[in-house]
């Protein structure tokens, strides 16, 4: 019994001396939490800004994505947020509606280094509620095609398709080239995922939601659009349609599984794993094909860094901010874990202009455009439309059926933000 | 009855030093059971939610809605079927294999009891996910083993958790594979505390092993069973980690839980309110299942 007293005394006294030298000499010390492989490298950028603020020290801690927003909420139920944050940029419209971060307006009109013209600006909307700025894009990504180049110019493709049509047409090609009944596809479009249905509506004009996004519009006439373009791969069978047969996308690919995938950067440094020796040069990625013959929008996905609004250190984590935004750091961050810059200036780096995969995603990166920015987002997406993809794709409603259940379920959804818009 | 109420008065100053000692353990249950119970049924009658958490004049206080949305809810039918069609298929194979695999542990002729029950128990102590990632492997379509196996006697391959009609069966094989040691354990056990000369005496009355079975056996772990069918339903009620790591409650939500429905409608899209009540409902009807099993049980007796 006494030791373990003695033992908790010992540990108050330290702790209060390890407070005690904390606010006792000059230095400030900011709490920034950073989320998965960036957690783990942004270490790594420090020294250079600890140099230039021995003023200023930087504590990383690190979050599991899949963690991220569970413990961040908690974390702000609990009055305990960090200074700063990395933050997915879909997620910034519940942090802004919680009203735990910061509006970051003051900052950019003072700032000298970050202005809005410095990146690409899909991205910096997404960072935008209402008429204000709460994050600082840092990285960023976005969909584009990864395709097999031979598999494609067997089917008569030199060039990767450039519209739907022409997606339609080479996906129809690739799965004449095998034998009937063979488990052989064209391209992987996943039931399980609501990305590529959001894109293509996006694509031709749907705002997906409507009346200040207080209503579901999947039944409006654009998105169904959209949603019939793409399960007609499945019911045709140019996609395979279950999730579970393609567990490892890379052998799928490397297989011939499919030939075509619509995914994200994240994927470049894996396929560049993977895909050696006779598949080495057999791969390439593509700008989306739009609906008519011209690059077509994706998403404007990444991260962004956001301040808490009970950090008492703000003007220092802006000068971290600042140290972020710069196109050297953008560049470094892009060689330790192949984040894309979100500055536009970044790119000319030689690392990033040598690769010939990332080229789709510079030029993608100007046809890049945010979801609906309401708390509900991930919500709908995640529990209400990949549900009714699915049910779509497998033909166990119509499609007309399937989108006019989704909105009516997405209404039940909005209904609380129907009544706030009232409230106001 | 004398001696009773005579060791009452005696004991009756210390009452207060007895419920001195609890105070620590009913505080602690007050706390961190009573008091969070309380509030989340209050919030089963709000709206709380994600706008609600940064500012709680935002949470409407809607009376039973959520009850009322719940019953309209297709994706709450859909988890509760799903649930109730894991709870009844799986509780009782999982007893039949784990009684199976218990007598046949128990019985003389079976050398290295040790190795088997500790095999047999491994599932038990794994990790749920690593264990999941693995069944993920052997029920994969194209490389796993399962179908690999079925393909030796002829038998064409299912996609085992792409399916929806086998996805379910899928999970059930793989909790029931998971689970069963565990009950097992206590089978073993029950079966120890049976009496050898009953058996002892039904040879000499000439029965046969299966009426042994019949006529000791069963009777005798009665008990045994009631508790872990009880525990078993209960546990499998709370089916959550299989599907989760699994098949995310798909295809076409043939395996979503009605503990992964409400985790989903609570942490992930933080309707917290709407968590709530579902939480209740699954309370009632697992509190009303052990009702109805101790009925059985009761009506056995007599």
């Amino acid at each position: 019994m006494c030791k373990y007293l003695t033992f908790i005394l010992i540990s108050i006294l330290f702790l209060n001396l390890s407070c005690n030298s904390g606010s006792g000499s000059d230095q400030k010390v900011i709490n920034f939490w950073a989320m998965g492989a960036e957690g783990e490298s942004v270490r790594k950028l420090l020294p250079e800004f600890e140099k230039e603020h021995p003023d200023i020290r930087i504590n990383i801690q690190m979050i599991p994505w899949n963690a991220a927003q569970e413990k961040l909420i908690t974390a702000y139920a609990g009055n305990n947020t960090p200074d700063a944050c990395q933050l997915g940029n879909t997620w910034i419209p519940q942090f802004a509606a919680l009203e735990a971060i910061e509006n970051l307006d003051s900052f950019i009109t003072k700032s000298k280094s970050v202005s809005k013209e410095n990146f690409f600006e899909g991205i910096w909307e997404t960072n935008r509620i209402d008429e204000s700025i709460y994050g600082i894009p840092w990285y960023v990504d976005t969909r584009v095609l990864f395709y097999r180049k031979d598999i494609l110019k067997s089917a008569g493709y030199s060039d990767p398709p450039k519209d739907w049509e022409e997606l339609y047409d080479a996906s129809k090609k690739i799965k004449g080239l095998y034998k009937k009944g063979e488990e052989k596809y064209a391209i992987y479009i996943p039931t399980n995922e609501w990305a590529n249905f959001v894109i293509f509506g996006l694509q031709l004009g749907s705002t997906i939601l409507k009346n200040e996004n207080s209503y579901g519009d999947f039944s409006g006439k654009k998105f169904k659009e959209a949603f019939d373009y793409l399960i007609r791969f499945h019911k045709e069978d140019l996609s395979p349609i279950g999730i579970t047969q393609v567990t490892n996308i890379y052998q799928a690919l490397a297989d011939s599984f499919v030939a075509m995938y619509i995914s994200g950067p994240w994927h470049v440094p894996e396929f560049k794993k993977w895909m050696t020796g006779d598949l080495k040069d057999k791969w390439s990625t593509a700008p989306l094909p739009g609906p008519h013959d011209s690059i077509g929008l994706s998403l404007a996905g990444g991260s962004s860094t956001v301040i808490f609004k009970d950090s008492e250190n703000k003007e220092e984590v802006w000068k971290f901010i600042e140290f972020l935004s710069r196109p050297r750091t953008q560049a470094e961050l892009y060689k330790l874990v192949n984040d894309l810059p979100a500055v536009k200036s970044a790119w000319e780096d030689s690392t990033l202009q040598n690769d010939e995969y990332l080229n789709a995603f510079y030029l993608q990166l100007h046809h890049v455009i945010p979801t609906p920015k309401i708390p509900e987002w991930e919500q709908i997406v995640f529990s209400k439309l990949q549900n009714y993809i699915e049910i779509g794709a497998r033909g166990s409603m119509t499609s007309e059926e399937a989108l006019k259940t989704l909105d009516r379920e997405v209404n039940q959804v909005l209904e609380k933000r129907r009544w706030l818009l009232g409230k106001n | 009855m004398n001696g009773k109420k005579i060791s009452h008065k005696r004991y009756k100053p210390f009452a207060s030093a007895a419920y001195l000692f609890l105070t620590p353990a009913l505080g602690s249950i007050l706390v961190f059971f009573f008091i969070p119970v309380i509030a989340a049924f209050a919030m089963s009658f709000t709206d709380f939610d994600i706008y609600s958490l940064g500012d709680w004049t935002k949470a409407r206080f809607i009376g039973i809605k959520n009850y009322i949305n719940l019953f309209e809810d297709p994706l709450f039918w859909i988890s509760l079927k799903n649930t109730f069609y894991y709870v009844l298929a799986a509780t009782p194979i999982s007893i039949a294999v784990s009684l199976g695999a218990a007598i046949l542990l128990n019985s003389k002729l079976i050398k290295l009891k040790g190795i088997f029950r500790l095999t047999y128990f491994i599932p038990v102590i794994t990790t749920l996910v690593a264990v999941a990632i693995v069944w993920r492997f052997i029920y994969h379509p194209r490389f796993g083993i399962l179908n690999y196996l079925l393909e030796i006697f002829g038998i064409n391959g299912v996609d085992w958790l792409g399916d929806p009609n086998w996805a379910m069966p899928a999970i059930i094989l793989m909790a029931v594979w998971k689970n069963f040691g565990y009950n097992m354990i206590i089978f073993i056990a029950g079966l120890q505390n049976i009496p050898e000369y009953l058996y002892e005496a039904s040879v000499i009355e000439g029965a046969n092993g299966w009426q042994q079975f019949k006529s000791i056996t069963i009777p005798m772990l009665a008990p045994t069973t009631f508790f872990i069918s009880i525990i078993t339903m209960i546990g499998f009620f709370q089916l959550f980690a299989e599907p989760y790591v699994m098949t995310q409650g798909g295809p076409l939500n043939k395996t979503l839980s009605i503990v992964q429905y409400m985790y989903h409608e609570g942490f992930r899209w933080w309707n917290m309110g709407y968590s709530a009540s579902i939480a209740f409902v699954l309370f009632f009807i697992i509190f009303a299942g052990t009702l109805i099993q101790f009925k059985i049980q009761k009506t056995r007796e007599l």
